[in-house]
């Protein structure tokens, strides 16, 4: 495993943004982290990256235990991991040249003098899809697109084991989006490095993903391979985010059966009792309300749920219940 | 006749690098009870087309020429003391954003009422209640008690509940609602175009939605507008759209899709859009094209009729699929 992550829980104050959450993360696997806004989906990633100190709990990085390294014994391991974010314009130093944001990883690691630099970001350049003549220039001079190849060029320089990406292409049109989806495709194939890639649109990780996780108010509600989570869904929440999500095709589109949640999603300070979907869950009964349902992977398939039903052996399928 | 009619509309920007044409030559209508979707991507014109209705362009930059037509009566040459009537009452707003839309200092009743008593002229007791019933129109639960909050206290979902109850205060003719749902998460944004799906049942609200998520479209609109580069380069019932995209860029926004991958790859749209400033007589999607040939160098495709209701501006469609 690249990446370990137990029980982690991190709060901001009253708000607990994850709160006991577990993961884990094959060499070359990419794992789609999944949720909506105030889900704690970002907290964890910048939690694994260090960014910001976890509360509880513990995260490995290749077998080591980097939850409470000082700042000073992180710095040699942060060229194994780098991040991606989601704003293609406030992320980059509008003062620097393009070469300057892209080298800067390995000036800071001291892995290449000054000539060094010079080639290998002309090397990582075109391996992001940008012409050599960019690296004289500055962000603002750039496309959202070309930006987010840039990111993704810093991010990539030192060859990390990990990339967390922060809903990286969620900024973009359509039509670049779509170019850069296949970038980051090819570039894991070809570099091989694991992804925690967070994002709140099911189609991208559905197309990117090898493994999907599905958060819910600061806990994983569902995880599994991609495949088993699109065709057999089995927690109520992913079950409706599925069906919320409306699909380009509006003969298909207006026959689907959409499961429509009640209420608000609840406050992260004051979380619900029980299972913490309950507010919201058409399935929900009178255990839900009192008692938190444990993650379990009942069919031993790699596949776990955390919902009372399933627990009890049954299927939940909230498109039934309206 | 239709409900709303424009014509040939041209909209620029005076800019310190020049004239950027945001809008050129559009013509659609508008029919009562109808949502029309506006749909392209970042600077296509979508918005401005719309906002160029209840003229909520800043007047001192904007060039603009054509006609804009409500129930016949022409809107560009209006007085502006006219069209702050029209605004609010004929045709309202819904924008994006609900936070940066609603006043933080006033209570969610105080923002609604406000509308009703500017507008209808109703008295505080009859403006009250009437602001009851539309937030219950928009379903929210427990009207009387949000009535008394204040926008902070609710949820991104609940807020642009408030904002539609709002721009329907009036009963206005057309709702513009311009990426209504981008900024909510998909479970808010369903329940959110089910209250636009509603208000146009029950009220017969024309709807234009300005939108770059197809999905959005095929869910609730009747007919789309695909524009690229101030223009209009396709229009068609949604179903019809949908089944038989002629439009090489209507085509590729959809193969695009995360969704539509084949073998793991996404179709691309090679290049970028062509700069607002200058516009050569000649097909300003061309150097992106698959289906490019040497005339879509030389003139510009005009937007003719490529089956009943369907137009595109392409010299090289596709075909019946």
């Amino acid at each position: 495993m690249i990446l370990r992550i137990d029980n982690l829980v991190k709060h901001y104050g009253q708000v607990r943004a994850v709160d006991g959450l577990s993961l884990e993360i094959a060499h070359g696997e990419v794992l789609g982290l999944v949720g909506e806004s105030g889900s704690g989906k970002s907290t964890v990633g910048k939690c694994v990256l260090r960014l910001t100190d976890p509360t509880a709990g513990t995260i490995e990085l290749a077998g080591r235990d980097i939850t409470r390294l000082s700042r000073r014994a992180m710095r040699p391991l942060r060229r194994d991991m780098h991040m991606v974010f989601q704003d293609p314009f406030s992320s980059l130093n509008p003062r620097f040249t393009i070469e300057q944001i892209v080298g800067e990883p390995l000036l800071r690691h001291k892995v290449a003098d000054r000539r060094g630099v010079s080639e290998r970001v002309s090397a990582m350049l075109e391996k992001v899809g940008l012409r050599p003549e960019m690296r004289s220039r500055f962000p603002h001079e750039l496309s959202g697109g070309q930006r987010q190849r840039v990111g993704l060029a810093r991010a990539l320089i030192l060859e990390p084991k990990l990339v967390v990406a922060d809903e990286p292409v969620s900024a973009l049109d359509v039509s670049v989006q779509a170019s850069v989806l296949n970038l980051i495709t090819d570039l894991q194939r070809d570099m091989g490095f694991s992804c925690l890639f967070i994002t709140h649109d099911l189609s991208v990780v559905e197309f990117l993903a090898d493994r999907i996780a599905v958060m819910y108010l600061g806990k994983i509600v569902e995880s599994g391979p991609k495949a088993e989570i699109f065709a057999a869904p089995r927690h109520p929440y992913t079950q409706a985010l599925l069906s919320a999500a409306p699909v380009a095709d509006p003969v298909r589109q207006r026959e689907r059966r959409r499961i429509v949640l009640g209420a608000d999603v609840p406050s992260p300070v004051d979380p619900p009792s029980g299972c913490r979907f309950h507010t919201r869950c058409p399935l929900a009964y009178d255990a839900c309300r009192t008692d938190e349902p444990p993650l379990t992977d009942t069919r031993s398939n790699g596949h776990p749920a955390a919902c009372h039903l399933i627990t009890a052996d049954r299927i939940p399928d909230a498109a039934a219940h309206r | 006749m239709s409900l709303l009619e424009i014509t040939d509309l041209t909209v620029g920007f005076d800019t310190e690098d020049g004239l950027v044409q945001a809008v050129r030559n559009i013509s659609l209508t508008l029919d009562e009870g109808e949502i029309l979707a506006l749909c392209g991507e970042s600077g296509c014109g979508k918005s401005v087309t719309a906002m160029s209705v209840p003229r909520l362009l800043p007047p001192d930059t904007t060039r603009l020429s054509g006609s804009v037509t409500l129930d016949g009566r022409e809107l560009t040459t209006l007085p502006e003391p006219d069209m702050r009537h029209v605004r609010g009452k004929d045709v309202s707003v819904v924008f994006q954003e609900p936070m940066t839309s609603l006043n933080p200092s006033f209570s969610v009743g105080y923002q609604i009422t406000e509308v009703l008593r500017r507008h209808e002229g109703l008295s505080r007791r009859a403006a009250g209640e009437r602001a009851l019933a539309l937030l219950e129109l928009v379903g929210i639960p427990a009207p009387a008690r949000r009535m008394k909050e204040y926008p902070h206290q609710l949820s991104g979902g609940m807020r642009q509940r408030v904002m539609i109850a709002i721009a329907v205060a009036c009963s206005p003719r057309v709702l513009i609602a311009d990426e209504p749902t981008t900024a909510l998460d998909v479970t808010i944004q369903a329940g959110v175009l089910d209250v636009f799906r509603d208000l146009r049942d029950r009220l017969g609200t024309a709807i234009i939605l300005i939108t770059h998520d197809l999905g959005v479209v095929a869910d609730i609109a009747d007919r789309a507008v695909v524009m690229y580069a101030g223009r209009a380069v396709e229009q068609a019932t949604v179903t019809e759209l949908f089944a038989n995209p002629r439009h090489p860029y209507t085509l590729g926004l959809m193969k695009a899709l995360p969704t539509a991958a084949v073998g793991g790859r996404l179709a691309e749209i090679p290049g970028m859009v062509p700069s607002p400033l200058s516009d050569p007589d000649e097909c300003a999607f061309h150097d992106r094209c698959p289906r490019v040939q040497t005339d879509c160098r030389l003139s510009r495709p005009q937007l003719v009729r490529q089956a009943e209701g369907h137009l595109a501006a392409c010299f090289h469609p596709g075909g019946q699929s």
